[in-house]
């Protein structure tokens, strides 16, 4: 009976963990150093933007979502090391399913929600028809 | 350095044909936290479906202080920051400056998590609680919901520490800092939806 017993040091896991990757790819302290520094420069946009009073308040909407979005593809990409590289494509395929399903119970509800409010009799009238 | 690597990996001789154990944790880590990704997707769009359900109180104009959300986002991106910080000092196994970045995102953390209860106590003592209407529901439930990971997330990091000084960087402890390491990302890219949606657009727009 032998035991495999090893003395190198351990691996941080392979190249299509999330999050690991072997050093020369990313997860540099330049990595974090850029990634840190744009969502900063994001988040500061973001809250200069909202209090805004020469935007109208949709194009504000659609400019806070976009940094939104952006921002967490900062993050994503620089914080935890999500890439396009063929060896991560369980990663990406796994990552896209999710966000199918996010887009559909959001955009779904917010869609079903605003049509029911829409239809739906006043709550005024609809206490004044059951008198 | 510890020499218990064999009982942790995968057998040396099919080491290359398997993904290590590192790999296989790592991966059904980030599963769950798609899955939960997916969890507070249903809890924003709640959020968006009953934004406007105030029941004749007061809505987000009046309720958020863009000012504490912007100094909570500041202590949740940099503590992310210092956890990124500590996993380098893991890759060199740099011990000290592990536990300095770990601690400081533990701080960072407790400050975040202060500041929202402080917020929230601050809500329910003026009579504007979860009680309130359906649109103070959801923005609690929501907002309580990432207070709760992240409260989670200190108590597993308390936890990890406790663990580090005693055993040093074994193969167990670098798997757990990673997942903690991205439950902790994946935190503050949550709170980019929550300051961007709760807010912002609903504290101004």
């Amino acid at each position: 009976m032998t035991t495999h017993q090893r003395h190198d040091p351990p691996r941080r896991g392979d190249s299509r963990t999330p999050g690991l990757e072997s050093p020369e790819a990313h997860g540099s302290l330049r990595g974090y150093i850029i990634g840190y520094l744009a969502a900063i420069a994001l988040t500061i946009a973001a809250f200069a933007a909202a209090p805004s009073t020469s935007m109208a308040p949709f194009s504000i909407k659609a400019a806070l979502a976009v940094l939104a979005i952006a921002q967490m593809l900062v993050h994503l990409i620089f914080f935890l090391h999500i890439n396009t590289a063929p060896a991560q494509k369980t990663n990406i395929m796994a990552f896209a399913a999710t966000m199918l399903i996010i887009a559909i119970v959001v955009i779904g509800s917010m869609w079903i929600m605003g049509h029911l409010n829409h239809n739906m009799v006043p709550m005024n009238r609809l206490m004044q028809m059951q008198r | 350095m510890s020499s218990t690597v064999a009982s942790l990996d995968m057998p040396s001789g099919e080491e290359y044909l398997l993904p290590s154990r590192q790999h296989i944790t790592g991966f059904g880590f980030y599963l769950y936290l798609l899955s939960d990704g997916i969890l507070f997707a249903s809890l924003f769009a709640v959020f968006a479906v009953l934004r406007t359900a105030t029941d004749g109180g007061p809505d987000g104009h009046m309720l958020f202080s863009a000012h504490n959300a912007f100094v909570e986002t500041a202590c949740l991106l940099t503590s992310s920051f210092t956890c990124g910080m500590a996993m380098l000092a893991c890759d060199r196994r740099n011990k000290f400056v592990a536990l300095v970045a770990f601690l400081v995102t533990a701080v960072l953390g407790i400050v975040f998590l202060t500041l929202e209860v402080h917020e929230f106590a601050d809500l329910i003592s003026r009579g504007d609680g979860p009680d309130r209407s359906a649109f103070l529901s959801s923005f609690f439930t929501l907002v309580s919901t990432h207070g709760l990971h992240v409260t989670c997330g200190l108590l597993w990091l308390g936890v990890l520490l406790v663990q580090f000084l005693g055993r040093g960087f074994t193969p167990a402890m670098l798997r757990r800092f990673l997942c903690f390491s991205l439950f902790w990302h994946v935190l503050d890219v949550v709170w980019i939806g929550v300051f961007t949606f709760v807010y912002l657009i609903g504290g101004y727009l």
